[in-house]
């Protein structure tokens, strides 16, 4: 299967209902969020984690970064967060006209919810604007707008302890698209989480990638979830890490449980599973 | 969510509990001066050797305007050599975290003076200080800073690295990252120090006067425990060894009180486990 761009195609299917303001967002979102140019990078104990990845994610995109453990997901999607610089190669930013990253344009969301557990809820989800320099009064209107898209509103008094592992993820993603983030990051969100509660955060993290037209850049190892969010898969290879494959799939933008049982989304994974095998077979396990 | 309305069973059997909590440790109290006494009693021994709870109480009340006084000193020194090694300690820990480098310069020096026995270099202090006042409140200083310090070092050391990504990500100053992440961080760190530091400030200025020996109007709880043994009056000994202990339990209370004010809504350590 050929890489081929599918941002264009569903964001016009998406956007049609715009009307006169369509042709502006369309060339917008020709140009890429974010470029990868060439990234590598070399741990402090030698390890080549990442090599020569290049990667151009377009707006409105839903990019999945699918592979075994050390093929350089996580590396990659925190060097484009600015955790950490590539040992060579470039992060390019070609919407903010510079190479810098737009401030406050990204959100990220880790792997464990990574609250403060000596704040409350509506603390923990102001945090961002807080660093920003916004007073309690300012931030409170989108503090409570960001909880009641995660349907936590009536949370915001409660303290991370109180909350179930699904809630304190809800709340991560809640501090995420506070600052309204352009591009949304997310490594590994819900590998802890049963798969009921993954399911349905699947379908909020769908939903509010609509309402708020995200970019997300989403790190995985289940294809299975990997096939369910993205428009595009790119699958990866360990030691080194490196892109295999990728995988365009071309269903419509708004899914729901029924797109789980369809024919296309089995293709898809089908498509998608034999990608992340030769993926496994090309990463060196003698080094394993 | 925690269920907030216990079945009335449970009510009656957690309100058993909490009656137990505080009856058994003093009725366990109250048996053992009953079982001293007994043994005094039956033995009879003589009050120079062992003294009956009933004189020991005695003297508590006809020494109290002796004793009273040099309880005030004792405390006097602990908390202020307490308060003095939080705002030490911490500090240091502060500057500490901000570079290794520093780190590196001074901890070698914080480890120095604390395994130094303080007995051992008490006298130099003695010499050195312009008063036996300040060599005391140095003493106890000395001894509480570094639990204080270490604790506090390891608490702002020990932060979720994920949360410092965070705060990274956003773009958060030093002094954000220090204020709203580091310093509530180590809470927990903080208060075991401040718990050990309490405790240890006490121990620290009775050792730092049995080595002072100071005598006179402004001599604190030490001295009069070491005058009352030179007297063989062992009462009015065991008197101000009960007020010391009566001391040392109340610091161990107030730092605990205090430790869970501050960690009660949200620390592990703080919170009853339900299941």
């Amino acid at each position: 299967m050929t890489p081929i761009a599918p941002a264009g195609s569903t964001a016009s299917q998406s956007t049609d209902i715009s009307g006169s303001g369509f042709d502006e967002a369309e060339s917008a979102s020709q140009r890429p969020v974010v470029c990868l140019q060439s990234i590598s990078k070399v741990f402090s104990n030698g390890t080549l984690a990442l090599q020569d990845m290049s990667l151009d994610v377009r707006q409105r995109e839903f990019v999945s970064l699918l592979g075994p453990s050390g093929c350089g997901k996580s590396t990659a999607l925190r060097i484009i967060a600015g955790l950490g610089a590539p040992t060579s190669g470039n992060v390019d930013w070609p919407q903010s006209g510079t190479d810098r990253k737009p401030q406050n344009a990204i959100g990220f969301v880790f792997q464990e919810p990574t609250l403060m557990p000596w704040a409350t809820v509506f603390d923990n989800v102001r945090l961002p604007l807080r660093l920003a320099g916004q007073s309690k009064r300012q931030s409170r209107e989108r503090v409570m707008e960001a909880l009641e898209s995660v349907g936590l509103e009536d949370f915001a008094r409660a303290y991370p302890r109180e909350l179930s592992g699904g809630m304190k993820m809800r709340v991560s993603i809640a501090r995420a698209l506070v600052p309204r983030p352009q591009l949304l990051l997310m490594d590994e969100p819900f590998a802890a989480l049963d798969e009921i509660t993954r399911f349905k955060l699947n379908n909020d993290i769908l939903r509010l990638k609509e309402k708020y037209g995200w970019t997300v850049i989403f790190v995985t190892h289940s294809v299975f979830e990997s096939v369910y969010l993205s428009s595009r898969i790119v699958v990866m290879a360990a030691r080194p890490g490196r892109v295999i494959k990728e995988v365009t799939v071309d269903a419509p933008v708004a899914r729901d449980e029924s797109f789980r049982t369809s024919a296309q989304y089995a293709a898809y994974c089908r498509t998608t599973s034999e990608a992340l095998h030769d993926a496994i077979s090309a990463s060196h396990r003698d080094m394993a | 969510m925690a269920d907030d309305a216990p079945p009335p069973q449970a009510a009656t059997v957690s309100r058993w509990i909490s009656i137990l909590r505080i009856a058994l440790p003093i009725a366990m109290l109250l048996l053992a001066v009953a079982a001293w006494w007994l043994i005094v009693w039956v033995k009879e021994i003589p009050p120079y050797i062992m003294p009956a709870p009933n004189l020991v109480a005695r003297s508590l009340v006809n020494d109290w305007p002796t004793l009273y006084p040099a309880l005030l000193v004792t405390v006097k020194i602990t908390f202020t050599a307490l308060a003095l090694a939080l705002i030490g300690g911490v500090a240091l820990a502060i500057v500490i975290s901000q570079s290794s480098w520093i780190e590196l310069a001074l901890y070698p020096y914080a480890v120095i003076l604390q395994v130094t026995p303080i007995v051992a270099i008490a006298p130099l202090i003695l010499i050195y200080a312009p008063s036996t006042q300040t060599a005391l409140l140095i003493c106890a200083f000395l001894v509480a800073f570094f639990p204080i310090l270490s604790n506090m070092t390891q608490g702002l050391k020990s932060v979720d690295h994920n949360l410092l990504n965070l705060y990274e990500l956003y773009g958060a100053s030093r002094l954000q990252t220090l204020l709203l992440l580091k310093l509530p961080a180590s809470q927990p760190y903080f208060l075991t120090g401040l718990r050990i530091g309490g405790g240890l400030a006490l121990i620290a200025a009775v050792v730092a006067e049995f080595a002072a020996g100071t005598a006179g109007e402004g001599s604190g709880l030490a001295f009069r425990l070491l005058e009352s043994q030179y007297r063989m009056n062992l009462p009015r000994l065991f008197a101000a060894l009960i007020m010391l202990t009566g001391t040392g339990i109340a610091i161990f209370g107030l730092t605990s009180l205090i430790s869970h004010l501050m960690l009660r809504r949200w620390h592990q350590s703080a919170v009853t486990r339900e299941n």
